[in-house]
């Protein structure tokens, strides 16, 4: 696909979710009712991307509180629905609710790894946050999709983050090593396990503990780890490639429970570890932009914020202020749209942000 | 603009992650600083014993003989500094342009990190009571007396998070090397000067490279050194040390709140000790845990407040090269303009006067293009209960509190330095009793002036080794 088809692909598909999220047949209660105070009418206004300028910033705070039900398209309101929260360590969270999303996310991720690594077949373990994460399902679901059996652990990011606020460490060093005894124990327990969904300071905690019972994540018959973060930073992917997990491949990943998963350009020497995201374009899309003008997008390799669109039958969110930051990249093979790289917490939330808790 | 590597145990590691570190008065990058990430460090400790175990092939002798070399090479030599060279006069601009401290006042620590190598044989046998060297290394030992004595190090290495504005606190780490522990170095961001100068001229001295990991990085880098370290000193505000407070893998060390105390025999002769008061306030620009930052007296408050004021506040910022350049500038932007602010907050309460305002000749707050100043401020407080009676901050500032004799061991809370004027035995007797004070000097002794014989904030000696039974055969019968 040239970048000028995509472009047309991601133009028609605003015009078809338009159709969809604002039709009282199939939309949903919040959207229906937004519209209302527009001064537009999306259905015959909003043509291609470009046009969503015309809604407001999308406000996550939005999403904190109930009734959840008004965020389910009239479509499927007799489907069985499915909610995910991010955030919550103090006061109400975020949630999403989700028909299949989460499956069409991580079947579309499926496809991009290459099968020596993440043999078919063969088992997961998924070693990250659980309970009304998404995560612990969609991980499951991809390594399903991949005929295999997902083994997991229980972790409670939220009880981190208060024990890292509280400046407790010690507490906080025990519940980890806690997750890493399953984690080693399921490992040794003959199931042959082969993939691994971790975080990068879980994989580091991993790691390590084989190193120091002589043993290493390849030993143990690991072959391929997804992982992602803001904590996965070039050197952080190079220190892992190079001291931790030598031999296993690993690839980065970007996402919330807002958008989806944002695929990494595959590995190149060439490009010293820098890690680029795209988006699962036409599904959602990230931009980067000024950080005065969230209308602006910057120059290639300039730094703005990540701005996200989320475009499905589930869910609509156009123009999301992410809380990172990041320099805009060049379209690539495989992916011909716009990238991010250099993912970092945004300059003016850094300070307050609990990053890397698990 | 030179190249500085993180350094793992040794050898010189390349980041994909570089910090710049600017000159703060024309923007200039002085150095590419690579940036070390928390699982390295980690990954490194595992190895931590051998720092120790290499470092145990020489005697604690032989490391005596050998930093004192290293002093005279910190001192004087041409070294490396990452990818370039670094003389002493360099060192200074650098550190300078970076900490915002004036050159001389750099070049006076050079001097006191050289004062302490050359007499760590001295400073040893202080720390350690006498104590027979060889006994730290081979465990146990029997004393002159007859008395078997055990210490065991507590860990192989000493961990480090380092302050970037306050370069006179490395004398702290100097003993380590000599007492036969690695060091793992985590420089403050603006302030990787000391560090490195001092390995290399240990390396050129003849300490191994595989005993000294310098890990320059983010947050996460100090947590994995304090994570990983079973012992670690950390540099940084009050949070920190009361965050760390209580650990015994950790000694935090923060504001000193250091005090100057008359004694009511001595207060109403004030004015003979006008230069110890001033001295103790401005030395180092007031930029020390050891600086005095509260003159507590039960009366005379008033005019010994005016006469420091007339002393402190014409003191206005000069060039950093000039040799007789009395404040350090902030480089860090905001920090001057928000600490004044809390300072007007604070002289809002009737109880507070500023009285060096009437001799300033301008503003405290003094904003240029690329970093402040903050000139010499000097508080009367009529109320010893106020907030800012007891406040401390990175420049001459000081308040003189008014407070009966008897109230003040009640009220001046937790001081660093106590230089007590006096020769009433029982104030002494209660200042000696004093467990919130930590160095106590009772006499004419400015705050600043440190015997390097004498314990800082607990003895390096009991932080690092721990007394323990040893026995060879059974005690006498009893």
């Amino acid at each position: 696909m040239t970048e000028a088809e995509a472009r047309e692909q991601l133009d028609a598909h605003v015009c078809e979710m338009m159709a969809w999220h604002f039709n009282p047949e199939t939309g949903s209660p919040f959207w229906l009712e937004k519209a209302q105070s527009f001064n537009f009418d999306p259905r015959t206004e909003v043509k291609c991307f470009d046009d969503l300028k015309k809604f407001e910033h999308f406000e996550d705070e939005w999403l904190r509180g109930g009734p959840i039900r008004r965020w389910v398209p009239k479509a499927y309101e007799n489907e069985k629905i499915y909610v995910f929260e991010t955030g919550g360590t103090t006061g109400i969270p975020k949630s999403r609710a989700v028909v299949n999303d989460h499956w069409i996310d991580y079947e579309i991720f499926s496809e991009t790894l290459p099968d020596e690594s993440f043999p078919k077949g063969s088992n997961w373990l998924m070693l990250g946050p659980s309970g009304p994460r998404r995560l612990r399902l969609a991980v499951e679901h991809l390594c399903q999709v991949r005929g295999g059996i997902c083994f997991c652990v229980d972790l409670d990011p939220r009880w981190v983050v208060k024990l890292i606020k509280r400046g407790n460490v010690a507490e906080m060093e025990a519940y980890r090593d806690h997750v890493i005894d399953q984690a080693v124990t399921v490992l040794s327990a003959g199931h042959d396990i082969k993939c691994m969904f971790t975080t990068p300071k879980l994989l580091e905690a991993l790691a390590m503990r084989l190193m120091d019972d002589g043993t290493s994540i390849k030993e143990q018959g690991i072959s391929g780890i997804f992982s992602g973060g803001t904590e996965f930073t070039p050197q952080w992917y190079r220190f892992a490639m190079e001291e931790l997990i030598e031999g296993v491949y690993m690839t980065p990943t970007y996402g919330n429970t807002l958008m989806g998963l944002a695929c990494s350009k595959p590995f190149d020497p060439a490009d010293e570890y820098k890690i680029s995201y795209h988006a699962p374009q036409p599904r959602a899309v990230i931009e980067v932009v000024s950080f005065d003008d969230y209308h602006e997008l910057v120059g290639y390799g300039e730094t703005g914020r990540v701005k996200l669109t989320t475009l499905t039958k589930e869910f609509f969110v156009p123009g999301f202020m992410e809380r990172d930051e990041g320099e805009r990249e060049k379209p690539c093979d495989p992916y011909p749209w716009d990238g991010v790289s250099g993912v970092r917490p945004f300059h003016e939330f850094a300070q307050s942000t609990t990053v890397g808790v698990y | 603009m030179v190249e500085i590597p993180v350094l793992r145990w040794g050898k010189p590691y390349e980041s994909l992650e570089k910090d710049e570190v600017v000159h703060f008065e024309t923007g200039e990058t002085l150095a590419h600083v690579h940036q070390a990430n928390g699982g390295l460090i980690q990954m490194d400790m595992r190895k931590a014993q051998r720092a120790r175990d290499i470092l145990r092939e020489f005697s604690i002798d032989d490391l005596i003989e050998k930093v004192g070399k290293a002093a005279d090479l910190y001192a004087e030599g041409t070294l490396p500094i990452g990818d370039g060279q670094q003389t002493p006069a360099d060192f200074c601009k650098m550190q300078s342009a970076t900490t915002g401290l004036p050159e001389h006042m750099c070049a006076g620590n050079m001097k006191k990190n050289q004062f302490v190598l050359k007499n760590m044989r001295e400073i040893l046998d202080a720390l350690t009571r006498g104590l027979p060297l060889d006994i730290l290394s081979n465990g146990y030992g029997m004393e002159d007396r007859g008395v078997m004595v055990s210490y065991q190090a507590n860990a192989p290495v000493l961990g480090l998070v380092l302050p970037s504005n306050s370069p006179g606190v490395h004398t702290l780490w100097m003993p380590v090397i000599p007492l036969q522990m690695g060091l793992v170095l985590k420089p403050g961001p603006q302030e990787p000067w000391t560090p490195y100068r001092m390995t290399e001229a240990f390396y050129a001295a003849g300490i191994p490279r595989e005993v000294i990991s310098i890990y320059p990085g983010g947050a996460d880098c100090g947590a994995a050194v304090l994570a990983n370290c079973e012992r670690a000193m950390i540099f940084g505000g009050l949070p920190t040390v009361e965050r760390y407070h209580g650990d015994p893998r950790v000694q935090p060390h923060g504001p000193g709140f250091s005090k100057i105390i008359l004694g009511d025999d001595k207060v109403d002769d004030w004015e003979k000790y006008l230069d110890l008061m001033v001295d103790s306030v401005l030395v180092n620009s007031g930029r020390s845990c050891i600086s005095c930052s509260g003159i507590w007296v039960s009366r005379h408050g008033k005019e010994i407040a005016d006469a420091l004021a007339q002393r402190l506040g014409p003191v206005a910022p000069l060039p950093a090269t000039d040799p007789e350049s009395p404040l350090a500038a902030f480089t860090v932007p905001g920090m001057a303009e928000a600490i004044s602010n809390q300072i007007d907050e604070g002289i809002k309460d009737p109880s507070v006067t500023e009285v060096t305002e009437k001799y300033r000749d301008g503003e405290r707050l003094v904003q240029k293009e690329r970093c402040d100043y903050l000139r010499p401020t000097v508080l009367h407080c009529t109320n010893s209960e106020t907030e800012i009676s007891k406040a401390e901050y990175m420049f001459p500032f000081v308040t003189v509190v008014d407070c009966p004799q008897d109230q003040m061991l009640k009220r001046m809370g937790p001081t660093l330095v106590c230089s007590a004027i006096t020769e009433d035995e029982k104030l002494s007797r209660q200042l000696l009793d004093a467990t919130f004070i930590d160095r106590l000097n009772i006499g004419e002794v400015k705050t600043i002036a440190l015997n390097w014989l004498q314990p800082h904030e607990g003895n390096i000696i009991d932080f690092l080794y721990r007394a323990r039974a040893y026995q060879t055969s059974p005690p006498p019968a009893h």
